[in-house]
């Protein structure tokens, strides 16, 4: 065993107060370790995803070191050996709401109608320094950026403040390279090449620069208004379905605690707001996990026979981000991923047919609403090949924020509704198809059914801990009765990137891998409850998706007995050709091509 | 989808990869093979910068941001006769600005930009070292001393 080195630490005064850190730390490090809050407006810091920006350029977190001339921002500036540091002197202050007050010269006044009011860092940072008035701000020149919407995100720059938050998200974490800062001085903005419209770059829609934007200028297309309007249609049977990570988040914003799981109030609050039918996603993603799950087990028996066409190994698709990720990124590996559509567009379709013909509703007079922590199944569900002659199989897709905004509208009173039972029989779930909200989860979901279905004997455990975590790449070889089955698993585009790349160059030695786009998986989704930096937040979220899974009776999929009736009333058997044909798809190479003039 | 279709001759594809190339393809060059590109076609549309994002593997909106951040990169052609105007301390002194200013006037574009016909760009110098003769104006390769703003129509004649 190696020696643990030992850090070198220092010691300053900050507040009067003395400390000791390691060296390196910085002042903003230093004073949160002692409890003292330094405002800070564009650094943000996920400890347990490794993510950091820190560009420096804000400057609302100065403070006064003793000796400098100038004040220092405290979340680039290292501490020196004997420091003495003052965070809230009246020189401090009046730096802060200079800056503060400068920033806000140009920023529209559109608090009344902004998405992102009650919830934006801009506007708490302009009450907490008690900003009541913007000197100057009748000659300044505000900036009049159009508006770019696409069918997830809309981009209003005016409203932007150079954070570069999303840059890096977008950049670094997902690799993906849709945004960049662009131009200078008053001009620059971060935006797609050319500055076109996110719609004509490789945006994967993934939401998590929308997530860690500290103001409106990133938002989701707000769908709330169509979905009220369906459910006061009376020639219409709305009906609508919740994926796993919105039970985990939702009571956020209702101020209880990250990590309360709210099932039954989420199942009584979309009674009370008149939906006719309240199902689950979960049971669609065991439905996913039957089609996913057989899928797998042919492509692994193929691949121990010794067929080339193998196809090994298989990758996940149930994250649209994902998708379109790869669709950009790896067109060349298309056939790669499983066929298998998301727990959403399967759901859309089983509920516009099979349960459409249960309760004799026309096609037309059934709208499905998802509800769902992520702005990429917003453009999932607008892709022409989920529709039937013009009708899409989920009409509207509305994020765990959007809901919380509704439920608030229709002045629900959350905290105290009773616990209820989503309807049958789509509202069926097993352990199984919870977990999908969390980063492994889906592989962990479908290893429990096809190791039963392989071996035909029951799992001793249904806990594979060796497959959950918040490492970005994650590996785990699982005994699949005496072929020792090779798991990867990545969140976070950048780090799919990586598996991806091994992949292509034939050096992968695996033969399953789950990706999901965002951070942590959908519980990290970017229309979630906003986590404002903390990603504690998240960690408290995964803990209890895996509570709940603990809590049901049934945790495999196979087991679900709306399942089983499912196929035997209606699909006939998993991968059947019913099946391929309602819970299957096919994807598209959508790199930007280079013509080439003749 | 990306809108954006390139059409280049194969040509000038060959010539941006040799450039990239000249420089390994390593990104922390890019504003080298940028200028390198520049001083190819005179400038960069989009299309170039595509074609180096591509080969280079740098995201194309980091390309395009590089283009945008320095004013020495353009993405409009220049002008048959290209207009400068010394903006060194000198000609800055003696008036330059109102020079620019009616030559912005008259052929109603910006610093940067050409006129529609593609007949004329302008852009503004760093001090050309002919300060004797300030205010100076430089049209393709001629030299114009002493320039007053009342000149500038009879210059822009001589292009007719
Ligand atoms: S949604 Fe994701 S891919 Fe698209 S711009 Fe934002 S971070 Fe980048
Ligand atoms: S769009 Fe939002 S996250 Fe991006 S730089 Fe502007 S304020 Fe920051
Ligand atoms: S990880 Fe989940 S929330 Fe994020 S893009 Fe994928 S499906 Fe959506
Ligand atoms: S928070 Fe420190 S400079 Fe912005």
């Amino acid at each position: 065993m190696r020696a643990r080195l030992k850090m070198e630490t220092i010691k300053l005064t900050i507040d009067n107060k003395q400390v000791e850190v390691e060296k390196g730390t910085t002042i903003l490090n230093a004073a949160r370790k002692m409890g003292i809050d330094i405002p800070t407006l564009c650094h943000m810091h996920l400890h347990d995803l490794n993510i950091e920006n820190k560009p420096g350029g804000c400057r609302i977190c100065v403070v006064e070191v003793h000796g400098r001339r100038n004040l220092s921002p405290a979340c680039i500036t290292k501490c020196d050996d004997g420091a003495v540091i003052r965070t809230h002197t009246p020189r401090v202050l009046n730096a802060r709401r200079t800056v503060m007050e400068f920033i806000l010269s140009d920023h529209p006044k559109d608090c009344l109608i902004c998405p992102k009011s009650g919830h934006c860092d801009l506007q708490d940072m302009a009450n907490r320094l008690g900003i009541r008035e913007i000197p100057g701000q009748e000659i300044a020149e505000m900036s009049t950026y159009r508006k770019d919407t696409s069918p997830s995100i809309i981009r209003e720059l005016d409203k932007c403040i150079m954070c570069r938050r999303c840059e890096m998200m977008c950049n670094e974490v997902q690799t993906v390279g849709a945004l960049s800062a662009v131009n200078r001085g008053f001009m620059a903005v971060v935006a797609p090449a050319f500055e076109q419209n996110l719609e004509y770059s490789p945006c994967t829609y993934c939401g998590q620069c929308v997530a860690v934007c500290p103001t409106g200028a990133l938002t989701e297309v707000d769908h709330t208004r169509e979905v009220l309007r369906a459910i006061v249609d009376p020639t219409k049977t709305v009906v609508v379905q919740t994926a796993p990570a919105v039970r985990a988040a939702l009571g956020e914003e209702f101020g209880m605690k990250p990590g309360t799981l709210v099932t039954g109030k989420l199942v009584a609050a979309l009674k009370e707001l008149g939906f006719d039918f309240v199902f689950d996603t979960d049971f669609a993603a065991d439905l996913t996990i039957m089609e996913e799950g057989t899928e797998l087990l042919t492509r692994v028996g193929k691949f121990l026979k010794g067929d080339k066409d193998a196809n090994i190994p298989i990758l996940t698709s149930c994250c649209p981000g994902w998708v379109n990720f790869f669709e950009h990124n790896f067109p060349d590996l298309k056939d790669v991923p499983s066929t298998a559509k998301s727990p959403q567009q399967m759901f859309g379709a089983i509920a516009k047919t099979y349960f459409a013909d249960k309760i004799n509703v026309r096609r037309q007079d059934m709208v499905v609403v998802s509800i769902m922590p992520c702005l990429a199944k917003k453009y999932e569900s607008q892709r022409p090949e989920f529709a039937v002659d013009g009708n899409p199989d989920v009409d509207f897709s509305i994020s765990t924020r959007e809901l919380a905004h509704f439920i608030r509208q229709a002045n629900i009173d959350f905290n105290n509704l009773p616990d209820m039972d989503f309807d049958r029989p789509l509202g069926e779930s097993s352990g199984a198809g919870v977990i999908f909200g969390n980063t492994g989860g889906v592989i962990e979901a479908a290893v429990r059914t096809a190791y039963e279905l392989h071996t035909g004997k029951k799992l001793s455990r249904l806990d594979f801990d060796e497959l959950r975590g918040m490492e970005g790449v994650r590996q785990a070889t699982i005994d699949f009765g005496g072929f020792p089955l090779n798991i990867g698993i990545a969140h976070g585009l950048g780090n799919a990137r990586k598996l991806l790349d091994e992949v292509r160059a034939g050096r992968s030695k695996f033969h399953a891998i789950e990706v999901m786009a965002c951070p942590g998986g959908c519980i990290g989704g970017g229309g979630q409850p906003l986590h404002h930096g903390d990603s504690s937040i998240l960690k408290a979220r995964a803990k209890a998706i895996y509570e709940e899974d603990k809590n049901k009776p049934i945790r495999v999929s196979h087991e679900n007995p709306y399942i089983i009736q499912l196929y035997k009333e209606f699909l006939g058997e998993p991968n059947s050709e019913k099946a391929h044909h309602l819970l299957h798809t096919h994807y598209f190479d959508r790199k930007a091509k280079i013509i080439i003039k003749q | 989808m990306s809108s954006i279709k390139i059409e280049l001759r194969q040509q000038d594809v060959d010539k941006i990869n040799e450039i990239c190339d000249s420089f390994n393809n390593d990104p922390v060059e890019l504003i080298n093979v940028l200028h390198k590109t520049q001083e190819h076609f005179g400038y960069l549309p989009a299309e170039v910068q595509e074609v180096i994002a591509d080969k280079m593997n740098i995201a194309t909106a980091r390309v395009y941001g590089v283009v945008t951040f320095y004013s020495f990169f353009t993405m409009t052609p220049k002008g048959k006769h290209p207009i400068s105007i010394c903006m060194g301390t000198a000609c800055y002194v003696r008036g330059a600005e109102k020079v620019l200013d009616e030559f912005k006037k008259e052929l109603a574009i910006q610093v940067g930009q050409t006129t529609g016909d593609g007949k004329f760009s302008l852009s503004s110098l760093r001090c050309v070292g002919a300060c004797g003769l300030a205010p100076v104006v430089l049209v393709g390769d001629k030299t114009y001393g002493r320039v007053a703003p009342d000149d500038v129509k009879a210059i822009l004649k001589e292009y007719e």
